[in-house]
């Protein structure tokens, strides 16, 4: 595949004439070859540039406001545009709690589906469950918003969070008045938005565990459970730390139904009835309506440390399944 | 002894059958979903709803025509900037490229994947929306041909290399030059995946919301150029679930029904020409 049968290379160029350059460059763009390695080039390049020119963009944008507020940006918590003051912790503690709701929920209910669709399921029942959540990794977000809106907020108002109240209303998690709108009810839309990402990705690495492993933990007198527990999952669990960074990626920078159900009032407390914000719902409500150049500049750096948050993770959930997929070829080969 | 081996059995039955429950209760959520949509959204479903523009709050009637014609432009730019960059990359990674300009390419392609969606609408807004001092649909339908990129490269790619050798082989010994072997060999046995990754990436974007609302915006009217503020399906949705008006949200409730029913015929038939290929490679 690499090497192009007719062309002679650049070597051979450089010891011939000026005459013999321009015949053997015409004969070589009609040939054809280098011409589509160009255009092709050209087209694969204009990838690198976009995505550079987004690490650019929020980059100098957010400049006014890194410059004003420096770390401070960080840690305090008053956000007036009015009188220009802009402080981001309510929107990152809103972000943190809200994923972290979502993958105490979204983890061991993925992690125990995944085990089913590649442990115990037969292979068509598993390839047909598997495509029925792929597809609910499809739906668009702001479906979940609107489906959340007028069935879950109304729920949670009305029946979850008075019962949370009753039973485990001596926790801070669980105190305050009940509206529905608020951290909890975003961690779980979230929560099912995420799982169809974790259970794709461990079933996957799952998958990827060779068979000898599974038939030598049998052969010693496991259970099913045991062998899956105690020698599969431990294989595998590289791969599925992985999938869980990837989701909480995602969890990150998710905003529309985040937006509709947490209520969007800047608030930092420690129960999960409390509404609050998020640093991608900030973004979609406020950028719009930004005047002033400092409150886009800040919007801009709130939009900068979502990126670089979700950079880094997805950077170390592609290393992890990088990690565990060569290990189990490895295991495989020996 | 006994009683610890009656332990492990139960604790075997239980364990599974818990991940049963776990793939069980995501299955249904999905079922959940299209259910309660089909039963808020089918009855507000009339002719008029994809023909007529809204009317002001307080009247009944009046449609999403305008939000539905949006949708189809911007995905019609976004598609003129997703498909030939993606296409044209996973060729290059896949036919021409030595490891590491396509380690370079595959690396900045996940990291695009990887960009929330509405940091990618910051980005077109500092692009297109701050150069023409307003919205518009080439900004919106920008923000959507990024976001394509790495959905359709990614996907192509894999099928471009699935390609047997053996058919490459086959025309460069009967005298075609590589860019030959590949538009006319590589590429046609390839072509099902490639549409199969195209109508994907499009029922993906068509979804989203985020990167629309400070790019396109939205309007009221029909939209007539590209370069004013333009309604799109996701964004109307959204702006009627928020509002406070009962007409506005059974709306919502239609267009989301529409917008999901999209989405799946799209994925049903995507997975229906790819099981065919598959069954017919055997």
């Amino acid at each position: 595949m690499g090497t192009h049968p007719t062309f002679a290379g650049p070597a051979g160029l450089k010891s011939a004439g000026p005459a013999s350059w321009s015949r053997s460059l015409l004969r070589r763009l009609r040939n054809g070859d280098e011409v589509a390695h160009l255009i092709t080039l050209i087209f694969a390049a204009s990838i690198l540039l976009v995505t550079a020119m987004v690490v650019y963009q929020l980059w100098i944008h957010s400049a006014e406001s890194r410059a004003h507020f420096g770390w401070n940006f960080f840690h305090t918590s008053i956000w007036d545009p009015v009188f220009d003051k802009f402080g981001a912790w309510p929107f990152i503690y809103g972000t943190l709690v809200t994923t972290g709701v979502a993958l105490l929920i979204a983890v061991p209910l993925g992690l125990g589906a995944a085990i089913f669709l590649s442990e115990l399921a037969p292979p068509k029942l598993s390839s047909s469950l598997s495509f029925v959540i792929d597809l609910l990794a499809a739906v668009p977000s702001v479906i979940y918003g609107l489906l959340a809106i007028f069935t879950l907020v109304p729920l949670m108002s009305g029946t979850i969070q008075p019962f949370l109240k009753r039973t485990l209303g001596f926790l801070p998690f669980f105190q305050g008045p009940a509206y529905g709108y608020g951290f909890l009810t975003a961690g779980i839309v979230l929560a099912v938005m995420i799982v169809p990402f974790i259970i794709s990705v461990s079933r996957e690495v799952l998958l990827a565990v060779p068979r000898d492993q599974r038939e030598a933990a049998l052969g010693l007198g496991a259970t099913r459970w045991e062998t899956t527990w105690k020698v599969v999952v431990p294989h595998a669990r590289t791969g599925i730390l992985g999938s869980v960074f990837l989701s909480m990626a995602r969890a990150l920078g998710e905003t529309m139904a985040v937006t509709m159900v947490i209520g969007n009032a800047p608030k930092v407390s420690a129960s999960l009835f409390s509404q609050g914000y998020t640093i991608a719902a900030v973004i979609a409500n406020e950028f719009t309506e930004a005047t002033g150049g400092l409150h886009v500049s800040a919007l801009i750096e709130l939009g900068l440390v979502l990126f670089l948050l979700t950079f880094v993770l997805n950077g170390l959930a592609r290393l992890l399944i990088v990690l565990t997929s060569r290990r189990g070829a490895g295991v495989a080969n020996t | 002894m006994k009683l610890r081996t009656v332990w492990r059995k139960f604790l075997n039955g239980f364990m599974l059958s818990l991940t049963g429950a776990c793939a069980l209760i995501t299955v249904s959520a999905l079922f959940v979903i299209l259910g309660y949509l089909a039963w808020n959204g089918a009855g507000n479903l009339h002719w008029s709803f994809f023909t007529k523009l809204p009317v002001p709050v307080g009247e009944t009637g009046g449609g999403i025509a305008h939000a539905i014609l949006g949708s189809a432009k911007m995905l019609a730019l976004a598609a003129a900037i997703g498909i030939p960059v993606g296409l044209l990359g996973a060729i290059y990674i896949a036919e021409f490229a030595s490891p590491v300009p396509a380690f370079l390419v595959r690396y900045a392609t996940d990291m695009l994947n990887g960009v929330p969606s509405i940091v990618i609408g910051l980005f077109a807004y500092t692009e297109i929306v701050l150069k023409m001092h307003h919205f518009s649909a080439y900004a919106g339908g920008f923000a959507l041909g990024v976001m394509m990129i790495p959905v359709i490269l990614r996907s192509c790619e894999e099928f471009l290399r699935a390609v047997p050798r053996s058919l490459r082989e086959g025309a460069m010994a009967v005298g075609a030059s590589k860019s030959r072997t590949i538009a006319t060999v590589v590429i046609p046995a390839a072509a099902g995946g490639i549409l199969t990754a195209i109508l994907l990436a499009l029922a993906r974007v068509a979804g989203e919301t985020a990167p629309l609302i400070f790019t396109a915006f939205g309007n009221q009217f029909w939209p007539r150029g590209m370069g004013e503020p333009t309604a799109s399906l996701p964004v109307v949705i959204y702006n009627y679930a928020i509002s406070p008006y009962d007409d506005w949200h059974r709306q919502a409730w239609a267009a989301g029904l529409v917008l999901l029913g999209l989405v799946v015929v799209v994925n049903l038939l995507t997975r229906m020409l790819l099981l065919r290929r598959t069954a017919m490679g055997r």
